[in-house]
């Protein structure tokens, strides 16, 4: 039987276009330090470091776990090195949480991090490989196509993806940390902004950031024993599919659909709109918010969109989603994941300051990547199973 | 803790070059292979965790064409570590552990002849200090050499009977690169590749790909006949940095070898993942397997990663040979060995047992 574990302390850097401040080690361990300040924790507490990131080329260097060994206080200890494409930050949270539940670790770090100033995604994400084909379209060029899938089925306004993009902005406004915070955003300046990828506007996209994030999980026999507000790992689960098959879904994949119900039960959550209190979504382009209500199975398919247009997902709305302003404010792509996954568990823990959801007892975690095809959530609560 | 067994493995031959086959295409057959010998389908486990690297591939997300030789549909729940597989096992045998799995796909694989390997490998250090100085990975490890040599820790000679040993061993191993018989002092003999180190004291460069199956308590009675039970399964990191770390000694391999019970009884057989001579005998030491000069075990029957040296995958194949002498009934305790980074940064020891 699994060990109940909980999130205790939550450690995150300020995001930005370039933090020239701060090496990777630097970065790294700002993000642990303030993991380990708010759990009240020293390094040595520590049993062992889980770090998850995207691909190596995005800083170029190969592995780099090895070489921010000592940075994150994890020198003789056991180190494990994550990466699912985009849904690394919660899978690297998944992992991590693993060690404790299966009883092999008490109490583990677990940090994410992307430095993308020091080199360059879009290069990382169009080299071109022996035997593979180059779409040299970077991620948007990708997920273009699937948003316009999603328009035709859904009957969705083409306005849509505006009002989730105005939404984050505006709730990134009540986020110290967010990368991009527009005092005068507005839906005429999303609309007016430069079309990257029919239908995703330059402000429906994120930004390329510098960023990490760090949790300190728990066993249940020391969280215990604390008299803070924690957050309880409910349940977690991830799901992975090929990129490409004849009569694959891209738009709508199996593979979340797999995951959501997985997570619901493991959760014990039948009616996941009524019971979860808000959510943080991977939304790296605007459309990816109702896609998800729909993928996450919080709405019937084709109606993702009216949760945004009846302003259900605003931070005052019946499900609050992205309340820390999102993907789209942030973006340190391998830490994106896990910054989902922290923004639930401050919520249960009602530390999250001015974006804070009153009353939040129940979250959602929620971070995708790849082609559509790898998915990794969990459920955090302020109350044990 | 759960009962845990490896219960079925399979690999390519270690080449030099994978002309005229991607990843997925080396990936496939072992797959194959694996479902033939077990009986079960890897997308039919509980749960799928894969080891490669981007950098060898010279791609992003090269991982990521893994799920096609898997046939992952319907969706898996599966993950990946960006470390030898031997690591992935360990995540793998995590998940079990928590009750989430019954079995558990685990695969490595790699192709580091598309590029310049000893150079890629200069790309894991500190980039800021270290890196652009491009410290090869033979040069690296030939400074731990000449520290060995210089404070007395060994010798050319026990590096040349390690060398000779392996290569002797692989003889009797189809799927190993390097094969030959030649004695201490013909290796002697060689010229200096990276002095103190010979070509003979390094491991090749190789293509390849492992797979291994894992199932809990009576599963895997079911699927085998004689699992390799995992008795003990540790990994340690140390700092990356050379000068603030003892080279003459493998001290992580210690420590893992110390919490997962090497010690704790006989050991018949150990494969070991040391890509060069002096680092196979520090590691050796750090088991306390050259201790005892009575000793019973041997070290390396398939050749170890001195024979064969499928960068991602030679880790968990180190495991999958342990594990298969002791389907056999050959062996019935043996201990595994992977590595990683420079110097032997990071070490990861399995102790397998059969019943």
């Amino acid at each position: 039987m699994a060990e109940l574990t909980a999130v205790v302390g939550i450690g995150q850097t300020k995001y930005e276009a370039k933090r020239l401040d701060l090496s990777m080690p630097g970065l790294v361990r700002d993000a642990a330090e303030k993991a380990l300040v708010d759990a009240d924790c020293s390094w040595a507490d520590i049993d062992a470091v889980i770090l998850g990131k995207a691909p190596d080329l995005f800083e170029g260097v190969m592995m780099p776990e090895l070489f921010l060994n000592e940075a994150l206080g994890g020198a003789y200890k056991p180190m494990l090195r994550v990466h699912t494409a985009g849904s690394v930050g919660g899978s690297t949270a998944i992992v991590a949480a693993s060690m404790v539940q299966s009883g092999v670790h008490d109490r583990v770090l677990c940090v994410a991090f992307e430095k993308q100033s020091e080199s360059n995604a879009i290069w990382a994400l169009t080299i071109s490989a022996p035997f593979s084909l180059a779409t040299v379209a970077g991620a948007g060029g990708y997920f273009a196509p699937l948003v316009r899938g999603y328009i035709r089925r859904s009957g969705a306004p083409e306005d849509t993806g505006i009002r989730v993009a105005v939404k984050d902005r505006e709730n990134a406004l009540r986020n110290p940390l967010a990368h991009l915070r527009l005092e005068d955003i507005s839906f005429d300046l999303v609309a007016n902004s430069p079309m990257l990828w029919d239908p995703i506007r330059y402000l429906e996209t994120c930004p390329s950031s510098d960023g990490a994030c760090a949790l300190v999980l728990e066993n249940e026999s020391l969280a215990s024993k604390r008299s803070n507000k924690l957050a309880w790992i409910h349940a977690t689960e991830m799901r992975s599919e090929p990129t490409m098959f004849s009569g694959r879904d891209q738009v709508m994949p199996q593979a979340t659909l797999d995951n959501a119900k997985n997570l619901y039960k493991k959760a014990g959550i039948t009616k996941p709109r009524e019971e979860i209190d808000c959510a943080e979504i991977y939304v790296p382009f605007s459309w990816f918010e109702p896609m998800w209500m729909e993928g996450m199975l919080i709405t019937e398919p084709n109606q993702g969109w009216k949760m945004t247009y009846e302003g259900a997902t605003a931070l005052d709305g019946d499900f609050p989603v992205n309340m820390s302003g999102g993907v789209l404010s942030s973006n340190p792509i391998g830490a994106s994941g896990l910054i989902r996954f922290a923004e639930a568990a401050r919520q249960v823990r009602g530390i999250a300051g001015e974006h804070q959801v009153d009353g939040a007892r129940k979250a959602l975690g929620h971070a995708y990547g790849g082609g559509s095809q790898y998915f990794s959530t969990w459920i955090v609560d302020s109350a044990k199973p | 803790m759960r009962d845990v067994a490896v219960v079925g493995f399979e690999q390519s031959p270690c080449v030099r070059r994978e002309q005229n086959r991607n990843e997925v295409e080396v990936l496939v057959p072992v797959l194959r292979a694996l479902r033939e010998q077990t009986g079960v389908a890897g997308a039919d486990c509980d749960f799928i965790c894969s080891g490669s690297s981007d950098y060898l591939a010279g791609q992003s997300f090269a991982f990521v064409s893994g799920l096609d030789a898997v046939g992952a549909w319907p969706p898996v729940s599966e993950s990946h570590v960006e470390m030898d597989g031997a690591w992935a096992l360990y995540e793998a045998w995590v998940k079990i552990q928590m009750g989430q799995a019954e079995t558990a796909l685990v695969y490595g694989f790699g192709k580091p002849s598309m590029g310049d390997l000893p150079m890629t490998m200069a790309l894991q250090l500190d980039p800021y200090c270290v890196m652009p100085l491009w410290p090869d990975a033979i040069s690296m490890a030939g400074l731990q050499a000449r520290h060995c040599l210089d404070a007395g820790v060994l010798t050319e000679r026990e590096m040349a009977a390690a060398a000779a040993r392996d290569r002797r061993h692989a003889m009797q191993n189809s799927n190993a690169q390097l094969r030959w018989d030649r004695s201490v002092d013909e290796i002697l003999a060689e010229p200096y590749l990276a002095n103190p180190l010979r070509k003979s004291d390094c491991a090749p460069i190789s293509d390849g790909a492992s797979a291994i199956l894992l199932a809990a308590g009576d599963r895997a009675r079911e699927i085998c006949e004689r699992p390799a039970w995992i008795r003990g399964i540790e990994h340690i990191c140390e700092p990356i940095d050379l000068g603030v770390r003892d080279l003459g000694r493998s001290r992580s391999t210690q420590i893992a070898a110390e919490k997962a019970g090497v010690g704790s009884g006989k050991i018949d057989v150990a494969e070991l993942s040391a890509p060069f001579t002096h680092q196979e005998i520090l590691v050796e030491r750090a088991l306390g397997l050259s201790l005892d000069s009575s000793s019973q075990t041997v070290v390396n029957p398939s050749g170890g990663a001195l024979a064969g040296n499928p960068l991602m995958a030679v880790g968990l194949s180190r495991i999958g040979e342990c594990a298969s002498r002791i389907f056999s009934g050959e062996a019935d305790r043996g201990v595994a060995h992977a590595t990683s980074g420079p110097c032997l940064q990071q070490n990861l020891i399995c102790v397998l047992e059969g019943e």
